[in-house]
């Protein structure tokens, strides 16, 4: 175009421009992004975009047989599989009235907590790199992975275990497994001060995480808000302590609570919940020993296998919050319909759309960390 | 409520704590390689002797990431349930669950600790992978995920039969076995993983599979289809089956197998009578062909021939020497076994499509071949082995030593006669085992109690006779010996027996395999008998050909000489049954079938 065919396009001054945040960002869980409109550094308006990471599992679950599904579940949410398995189990359990021996119902608590410490490992590690601080996340994965080794002793799977089955769980716990829990245990409780100097009591982290991303108890309620990020805002809800399940209402446990409802809260949440799974595991470890008893109800030939016709409602407690299974069965071989109440979906979609307002740029990430979002959960 | 100390306006010098680590060890170490867990779900391996390729494996898959392949040179036998596919697995799709090892009915296939595979870009179809016993690379690795017996998927206890006890049932002909519940069919029913190698196994390929998926699923007239898709004698056979189907079920390489004869008779119980003639001519059509078909023999073999034939449209006359039909099936089976209104119902279902049975006629003295051939189109015969062999030791021709067969069809035709209070028994298979509990019943109803001994040539661990048969037998009171040669059936002045003796045996077979008993002479016994029978096998009676007839006939030892439709050597004459293929009511059906299949083919076409 010849120069004296420019004409200047006529537009308001303004400091407003989009941004594209994600999906490949590394301040992005997984596949995830967020359309921001953006005043200077100052986000004005936020729009999800999710969809990267959506696989159909609700819908591919109405074409496997019932037992085909617990492959499928624990990929649901990939940092913390293990409540899925159980939670998927626990409603087709429901359904059929199957009841779970006593033993395989205190290896689910294990396995649970276990998995609720990889869990906080890796979402206080993440958070730490949004805010710059990198050695945090290398020791939360690291750290992880110690208890990823002994998942794959006990499941034969390191991350997604596929132990779980309706009816209990798989396979006997190893020999020798619990002790080499117990020391892991000595060792994880034995790395909380480091995180604590490294992490929780660090300036830097603190006055970067105060007052960011705050939602009051209020919010949090309508915007069905749970878990960790609820009990930052001061309710101590617990789905373990409230509505127990397996064999929770048999162990002592502290639900902490936290009053900022901002990042940091969440954060200590987390922080205090790492020695709850603690405290909870050696629990197990004292009493698993002494409950003797087959690991699994006898359940019909997974050929032919149907399920009687009802439905479900079945919540767990996740390490993101409150995780439930809406599953409906017609009473043939495969369910109905299959409906997963993820938590995160709650908490990256609507909360953080509405807790980035007014934030900066650099926070979002931190925001979103802080939530402990699950994008692939969010998709399924 | 948080346990840690965070301060307000805390030290920006906190980290440096950690500072300490410059001498301590650090936590983000690199990982050298090591052996994964004892539980680890690493790549399969299959122990191909285990392994009989019924597919189980494929079938539980969550992400169909296995494919059943032909692998030549392995066995394959469908009489053992044995096929020569094996599971090769696309480790593209698979996500180690593991639920093809927690499922497999042998335990073949297993995960190892193996879980390095690479390759290069061009080489991509690597992933698809036909694990053998040494794994995906043909390494050893030890292995990880393999069955466990509280983790295993597969139920291998099958229901269990409720049946008269020994002292109820001891001196009556009521049927022992009562049946399966509704609840115990649809659990074991729920057992079966379809692999259809009950299908493969069977004389006339039945349904198995599916009619035991529609009891499952509560459907006892679907399974009624399913059933007369391959056989019209369901009543018998899901009774008196020799069910080579159970023997071939994948379930019951590490476990009981499915019980498919039960619920194949659970079915057809379930079901009442009319409906199921109303199943069976579902499929007949609805024209007359004309052509006519003559049919020597009014059993199993010969009315499933029929039962094709007359859905074909064509018109079948059955000549039945004796009074009533069902051929060896009433008259060598006991009622206990086979209640006599159930092969009756079985037979009506035929007879309700239209195929006349004249009954007291019989060929060669009432009608001649001759006559058949000149007013029919074709004609098959389908001849029982009514006749018993005999072991021609010495005293066999007295008139106290009897043929097994006749004395059960006397006993089938309601015949009084006397027995005496003790009886020996010279057989061990399933006819033996028939006659002796049908004479002890009989004793005991006249006596009291029993006096019957069996003495067969073979051991317990070769016996001939079912298991369960001989157990039962036991419990009747009957006294079984194995391993018992019979030497000479001992005579009294008066003519009356004395009894039996037999000998000790050493060898059935000489080195060639050749049927040669060798006896140890010094062991012998006396058993004392006023009845001998003989139990030793049967043969049919072709007198009925004529002179003629037989000569234009090939014969091979004996038995008529059929090809593999049942075509003898005569153009318009077929045979059937237990006189070709024997002596088994499956077998007779399954003949039924093919021979139907060739006398369309040659009405058809003429050849």
């Amino acid at each position: 175009m010849r120069p004296e065919n420019y004409q200047a396009i006529n537009q308001p001054a303004s400091n407003e421009y989009e941004l594209n945040f994600g999906p490949n960002h590394p301040g992005i869980e997984g596949n995830y992004a967020f359309r921001v409109k953006l005043n200077g550094d100052t986000v004005i308006e936020a729009k999800a975009d999710a969809g990267y990471l959506h696989r159909g599992f609700e819908k591919l679950m109405e074409g496997r047989l019932w037992i085909q599904n617990i492959a499928l579940v624990p990929r649901i949410c990939v940092p913390d599989p293990v409540p899925m398995e159980v939670c998927y189990s626990l409603a087709v359990e429901d359904l059929c009235g199957l009841e779970v021996p006593l033993r395989a119902q205190w290896i689910r608590v294990m396995q649970l907590e276990m998995s609720r410490l990889a869990a906080h490992l890796f979402a206080f590690g993440g958070h730490a790199a949004t805010t710059g601080m990198y050695t945090p996340m290398f020791w939360g994965v690291a750290d992880r992975d110690l208890i990823l080794d002994r998942f794959e002793e006990l499941t034969g799977g390191r991350v997604y275990s596929i132990y779980n089955i309706p009816g209990g769980v798989r396979r006997e716990v190893p020999e020798g497994f619990l002790e080499r829990l117990s020391s892991l245990l000595d060792y994880l409780e034995s790395r909380l001060p480091d995180y604590d100097n490294l992490f929780f009591t660090n300036q830097v982290f603190i006055k970067r995480a105060r007052d960011v991303g705050t939602m009051t108890q209020e919010q949090a309620l309508k915007w069905g808000v749970t878990g960790p990020n609820l009990r930052a805002t001061g309710l101590a809800f617990d789905v373990r302590r409230d509505d127990p399940y397996l064999v929770y209402d048999k162990i002592e446990f502290d639900v902490p609570t936290e009053q900022g409802g901002d990042a940091l809260a969440r954060n200590l949440i987390r922080r205090a919940e790492l020695k709850q799974s603690i405290h909870i595991l050696r629990q197990v470890i004292e009493r698993l020993p002494s409950i003797n008893g087959p690991i699994r109800a006898p359940i019909p030939n997974p050929l032919a296998w149907n399920v009687p016709a009802g439905e479900s409602y079945t919540r767990v407690e996740s390490s993101k919050g409150e995780l439930a299974y809406y599953v409906v069965s017609n009473g043939s071989e495969k369910p109905y319909r299959v409906h997963v109440r993820g938590p995160s979906a709650m908490h990256a979609v609507q909360v953080l759309e509405k807790l980035a307002i007014g934030s900066r740029l650099e926070d979002i990430a931190q925001i979103m960390f802080s939530l402990d979002a699950c994008p692939p959960e969010v998709d399924r | 409520m948080s346990d840690i100390m965070h301060k307000d306006k805390g030290s920006i010098l906190g980290p440096l704590k950690n500072l300490s680590f410059f001498t301590r060890k650090p936590v983000t170490e690199p990982l050298k390689p090591r052996d994964a867990s004892a539980n680890y779900r690493g790549f399969h391996v299959n122990d191909w002797q285990l392994c009989i390729g019924c597919s189980t494996c494929q079938k539980v898959c969550d992400n169909a990431a296995i494919t059943m392949v032909r692998v030549p040179g392995l066995p394959a036998d469908p009489v053992k349930g044995v096929r020569n596919e094996r599971p090769a697995i696309d480790y593209g799709r698979c996500c180690w669950c593991g639920l093809c090892v927690d499922i497999c009915p042998t335990s073949s296939i297993s995960l190892t600790r193996e879980y390095v595979h690479t390759c290069r870009e061009d080489e991509l179809d690597s992933y698809f992978i036909l694990p053998d016993p040494n794994g995906i690379h043909g390494k050893y690795f030890p292995k990880g995920w393999a069955k466990s017996e509280d983790a295993d998927l597969v139920e291998l206890k099958r229901q269990p039969m409720a049946e008269m006890k020994p002292r109820k049932r001891s001196d009556n002909f009521d049927e022992i076995v009562d049946g399966y519940t509704d609840q115990q069919a649809i659990i074991e029913a729920s057992r079966c993983v379809q692999c259809g190698m009950c299908h493969d196994s069977c004389p006339t390929h039945m349904h198995a599979p599916e009619y035991i998926r529609n009891i499952w699923e509560g459907d006892v007239e679907e399974a009624v289809r399913q059933i007369y898709r391959s056989n019209p004698f369901s009543h018998v056979c899901g009774r008196v089956c020799t069910h080579r189907c159970e023997t071939a079920c994948s379930i019951g390489r590490r476990g009981e197998p499915v019980a498919i004869r039960w619920l194949k008779r659970y079915a057809m119980d379930s079901v009442s009578d009319e409906r199921i003639r109303e199943i069976a001519a579902e499929d007949k059509v609805d024209y007359v062909t004309g052509k006519k078909v003559a049919i020597i023999g009014a059993g199993p073999a010969g009315l499933t021939a029929a039962y094709d034939l007359i859905k074909q449209g064509h018109t079948v006359i059955v000549f039945e020497a004796l009074d009533k039909p069902g051929g060896m099936t009433r008259y060598g089976i006991p009622e206990y076994r086979l209640p006599y209104d159930r092969l009756d119902a079985d037979v009506e279902v035929i007879t309700s499509l239209g195929v006349e049975i004249r009954y007291n006629t019989r060929i060669g003295k009432d009608v001649s071949m001759n006559e058949l051939e000149k007013d029919f189109d074709a004609v098959l015969v389908a001849l029982g082995l009514q006749q018993g062999r005999s072991t021609r030791i010495p005293g066999t021709d007295n008139e106290n030593v009897r043929s097994s067969v006749d004395l059960l069809r006397r006993i089938a035709q309601g015949e009084e006669f006397e027995v005496p209070s003790s009886v020996a028994v010279i057989g061990g298979g399933n006819v033996a085992m028939d006659i002796a509990r049908s004479l002890a019943r009989l004793q005991k109803q006249a006596y009291g109690k029993v006096g019957m001994t069996v003495a067969a040539l073979e051991d317990f661990g070769h016996f001939l006779a079912d298991a369960e048969e001989v157990k039962e037998a036991r419990e009747e009171g009957i006294r079984i010996l194995d391993s018992r040669g019979p030497k000479e059936v001992v005579i009294r002045k008066n003519g009356k027996l004395k009894g039996l003796t037999t000998l000790g045996v050493v060898s059935i077979f000489d080195e060639d395999g050749r049927f040669a008993p060798r006896y140890d002479e010094t062991d012998e016994i006396l058993h004392e008998a006023e009845l001998v029978i003989e139990s030793i096998g049967q043969m049919s009676d072709v007198s009925l050909f004529g002179d003629e007839l037989t000569e234009q006939l090939e014969w091979n030892r004996g038995r008529l000489q059929a090809d593999d439709e049942g075509h003898t050597s005569v153009a318009w004459l077929w045979s059937a049954g237990d006189m070709v293929n024997g002596p088994d009511v499956v077998h007779a059906v399954a003949d039924g079938h093919r021979v139907a299949k060739s006398i369309t083919k040659y009405l058809e076409s003429g050849s």
